[in-house]
C-alpha cells in the first residue's frame, strides 16, 4: 500500500496484502521509477564503451535473475547455468537465421526452448537435493557443451553461429545506443515478471521448498514439481539473458559458455544476495565492473615496478580470474548475505541517525 | 575388432583409473571428515605437479628429494587452506562450502597459470628405460610406476585408517562429530589432518600424472572426473571411490575405443563419465556403497 511516504517507525501489517507490497512507500515507488526513466536517458550521455558495459550488465543480470530464483529461492544449487545461456543464444540465432523466424518473436521462443531443456536437467532434481543435484547439473553443463560442439546443424560446430540484428515493426536496430532499450524493456520485464511471481502461491510455494521441504511437503506442496519448475524458470531466464547477447553479438561461437561462466552466475547471485531481486543487479553490476576496476588498477600501475616485476599487463586476464575467486570467497567469509543484505544496513543505520550503532 | 587396440585402451584406462581412484579417495576423505565437498581437488593435482617440476627443473634437484618437499608443502598448504577458509564456513549452508571451494579454485588456477605460464611443461625423465617388458608384452615404464604409486597409496591410505590412532579419531570423527568430541578428539585438528592429507595424496597423483603427460592447466581436470567416480562408488565409501575411480577409467576407455573403431563422433572419451553420471543419479543415486539418508522429522 504505497500511500505513505515513509514507513512508520513500527512494523505493524495487518493483512496479507500488506505484507508483500512491491514497493512499501510512495517514495520508493517514485525513485524506481525515476531509475527506469533515468536509464532511458542513459544512452545519451555515455559513450560506446559504457554502453557496452550495460548491455552486458543487462543480459547477464537477466540470466542471474534466474540462477537466483533457483538458488535463492528455492535452495537447489545449478553448475551449470552458463550452459542455458549458452542454448539460449544458439536457439535463437538458429531461429533468427536458419528458420527466418522474426528476432521479436525469436527471442522468446529461444527462452522456451531453453526452459524446456531446463526441465529435462532438471527432472534429477525430483529426486535428488543438495550436493547430488549440483554434481547433476555439472554434468549438464558438461553434456550441453558437449552437444554445442557437436550438432553442426543448429550450433555450426567451430564455425561460429549468426544471429540475425533485432528488428521491430519493420525497423532493424542498429548500434548499442538502440539495442540498449531492447535489453533495458526485457531486464525490467523480468524483473517486475520475477518480483510479482515471488509474491504468488507458486512463488511461495518455492520459498518454502527452500526453507523446510519435509514441511513444505506436509502442507500440500508438491516437491517434486515445485523443484523441477523452479529449473524450468531459470532456464528460461538465461534464455532470454542468452538470446540478447546473441542478438547483440551478432555471432555465437561456442567458447565463453564453459563452467568458468557459470561459476561467474553464481558468484553473482551470491554477492548480490541468495534470495534478492535487487541484489541480483546489485551482483552483476559489481561482478561486470570488477574485471574493468582491474584493468583500471593495472593502467594505474604501468610502468612502476609492481607491474614490471609481475608482468601485468600481459596478465590481465589472469588478475581478473583471481579477482572474481577472490571476491566470492571474501564475500563468502566476510559478508554472506550479499550485496542487498549491506544495502539494508545502510538504509537502516541512516534510518535511526544519530541513534543508530 | 582391434585387439591391440583395446587391450592397450583397457590397460590405459586401468592406470589412468587407479589414478582417479586416488583423487576421489582423497575427495572423499575431506567429505567424510568435514562434509565440505572440495571442487579444488583438482588445483591440489596442479599445485603438487607445478611445485615438484620447478624444484626439479629451477632447481635441479633430484626427484626423491624433491617429492618430499613438494609433499610436505602440500601438508602446510592442505592446513592452512583448512584454518584459514573453511574453519570460518563451519556451521554454513552447503552452497555456500561450495562457492568457497569454487572460488579457491578459480584463484588457484589463475594463479598457477600467471606463474607458471599455460604451456605444456615436459617433466625431466625419471627412468632410464623407456619399456619394460612384462609377460612378453612391452608396457611403458611410467605406466608401471604411475600404477605402483597408486596402490602403495592405497594400502598407506588403508593402513592409516585400520591401524593409527590418528586413522581411528578421524573413522570416529566421520561417524559422530559431537561423540568423537566428547571422547576426547579434537575435531578441529582431525578437520586440520584431513584437509592435509587429501592434499598430500592429490599432489602426489598430480606428480605422477606429471611424470606422464607433463604439467599443464589440464591436469585440472581430474578433480572434475572425480565426481562420476565418487558419485558411482557412494560418496561416503572410500573403497567405492577407488573402484568407482577404476570403473570410470576403463570406461573412458572402452568409449573411446568404441567411438574409433565403429561410431567416429569424437571427444566420447572426454563426454562419457558424465553420461553415466547422469544414469547414475537417475537410476542409485547412493552409488554402489553410499549410505542412503533416511529423514524423520
Amino acid at each position: 500500500m504505497a500511500t505513505q511516504s515513509l514507513l512508520p517507525a513500527g512494523d505493524f501489517r495487518t493483512t496479507y496484502a500488506d505484507d508483500t507490497p512491491i514497493f512499501p512507500t510512495r517514495v520508493s515507488r517514485m525513485a524506481a521509477c525515476a531509475a527506469v526513466a533515468l536509464l532511458c536517458l542513459a544512452p545519451l550521455a555515455l559513450n560506446q564503451y559504457w554502453l557496452s558495459l550495460m548491455i552486458q550488465i543487462g543480459t547477464m543480470a537477466i540470466a542471474a535473475l534466474g540462477l537466483n530464483i533457483l538458488v535463492g529461492f528455492t535452495g537447489q544449487i545449478s553448475i551449470g547455468h552458463a550452459a542455458f545461456f549458452g542454448l539460449g543464444a544458439f536457439a535463437s540465432a538458429y531461429l533468427s537465421t536458419k528458420l527466418s523466424v522474426p528476432t521479436f518473436f525469436a527471442i522468446p521462443l529461444a527462452a522456451l526452448i531453453t526452459a524446456a531443456a531446463g526441465l529435462v536437467f532438471g527432472l534429477p532434481a525430483a529426486r535428488l537435493k543438495g550436493l547430488y543435484l549440483a554434481i547433476a547439473t555439472l554434468a549438464a553443463q558438461y553434456i550441453l557443451l558437449d552437444f554445442f560442439a557437436r550438432a553442426e546443424w543448429f550450433t555450426g560446430g567451430v564455425v561460429p553461429a549468426m544471429a540475425a540484428p533485432f528488428r521491430i515493426f519493420g525497423i532493424t536496430l542498429q548500434g548499442d545506443r538502440q539495442y540498449f532499450y531492447v535489453v533495458l524493456a526485457y531486464l525490467v520485464a523480468s524483473f517486475v515478471l520475477v518480483t510479482n511471481l515471488m509474491r504468488t502461491r507458486d512463488g511461495r510455494a518455492l520459498i518454502a521448498v527452500r526453507d523446510h521441504y519435509l514441511s513444505a511437503e506436509i502442507m500440500g506442496i508438491n516437491l517434486a514439481k515445485y523443484r523441477t519448475l523452479s529449473f524450468a524458470l531459470a532456464a528460461f531466464f538465461a534464455g532470454i539473458g542468452g538470446a540478447l547477447y546473441a542478438h547483440y553479438q551478432g555471432i555465437v561461437s561456442s567458447e565463453g559458455f564453459g563452467i568458468d561462466r557459470s561459476i561467474l552466475f553464481l558468484a553473482i547471485v551470491i554477492i548480490g544476495g541468495l534470495g534478492s531481486i535487487m541484489g541480483t543487479l546489485m551482483g552483476t553490476v559489481f561482478m561486470v565492473l570488477l574485471p574493468e576496476a582491474m584493468e583500471a588498477l593495472s593502467a594505474l600501475l604501468r610502468g612502476g615496478a609492481i607491474d614490471q616485476a609481475l608482468g601485468l599487463r600481459s596478465n590481465i586476464a589472469f588478475l581478473r580470474e583471481i579477482a572474481i575467486g577472490l571476491a566470492i570467497v571474501f564475500f563468502l567469509i566476510v559478508e554472506p548475505d550479499g550485496l542487498a543484505h549491506r544495502w539494508a544496513r545502510i538504509k537502516a543505520y541512516w534510518k535511526l541517525y544519530p541513534f543508530s550503532n | 575388432m582391434n585387439t591391440q587396440l583395446l587391450l592397450q585402451l583397457l590397460l590405459n584406462g586401468l592406470v589412468v583409473g587407479t589414478l582417479y581412484g586416488v583423487v576421489a579417495m582423497s575427495f572423499v576423505l575431506i567429505y567424510k571428515a568435514t562434509q565440505v565437498v572440495n571442487f579444488a581437488q583438482g588445483e591440489f593435482l596442479l599445485v603438487g605437479a607445478w611445485i615438484c617440476w620447478w624444484l626439479l627443473t629451477r632447481y635441479q634437484l633430484p626427484f626423491w628429494l624433491g617429492l618430499p618437499i613438494t609433499l610436505i608443502f602440500m601438508l602446510v598448504f592442505g592446513i592452512a587452506l583448512q584454518v584459514c577458509l573453511l574453519r570460518p564456513m563451519i556451521g554454513e549452508p552447503i552452497i555456500a562450502v561450495i562457492m568457497v571451494t569454487i572460488g579457491l579454485a578459480t584463484v588457484l588456477q589463475a594463479a598457477l597459470k600467471w606463474t607458471f605460464g599455460t604451456n605444456l611443461q615436459p617433466f625431466p625423465p625419471l627412468f632410464a628405460a623407456q619399456t619394460v617388458d612384462v609377460f612378453g608384452l612391452p608396457v611403458q615404464t611410467v605406466y608401471l610406476f604411475s600404477l605402483s604409486v597408486s596402490l602403495v597409496a592405497m594400502a598407506a591410505m588403508a593402513w592409516f585408517f585400520r591401524s593409527t590412532r590418528y586413522g581411528l579419531a578421524m573413522r570416529a570423527t566421520a561417524f559422530d562429530q559431537q561423540v568423537a568430541q566428547s571422547l576426547g578428539i579434537s575435531v578441529k585438528a582431525v578437520f586440520a589432518m584431513a584437509w592435509a592429507i587429501s592434499a598430500v595424496v592429490s599432489a602426489l597423483a598430480g606428480i605422477v600424472v606429471a611424470v606422464v603427460n607433463g604439467v599443464s592447466a589440464g591436469l585440472s581436470v581430474y578433480g572434475i572426473k572425480v565426481f562420476p567416480a565418487v558419485i558411482l562408488g557412494g560418496l561416503e565409501s572410500i573403497a567405492g571411490a577407488v573402484l568407482g575411480g577404476v570403473i570410470i577409467g576403463l570406461l573412458e576407455n572402452t568409449a573411446h575405443f568404441v567411438d574409433s573403431e565403429y561410431l567416429h563422433w569424437g571427444n566420447l572419451y572426454e563426454i562419457a563419465p558424465f553420461y553415466a553420471l547422469v544414469i547414475i543419479l537417475m537410476i542409485k543415486p547412493h552409488g554402489l556403497f553410499g549410505i542412503k539418508e533416511i529423514e524423520r522429522i
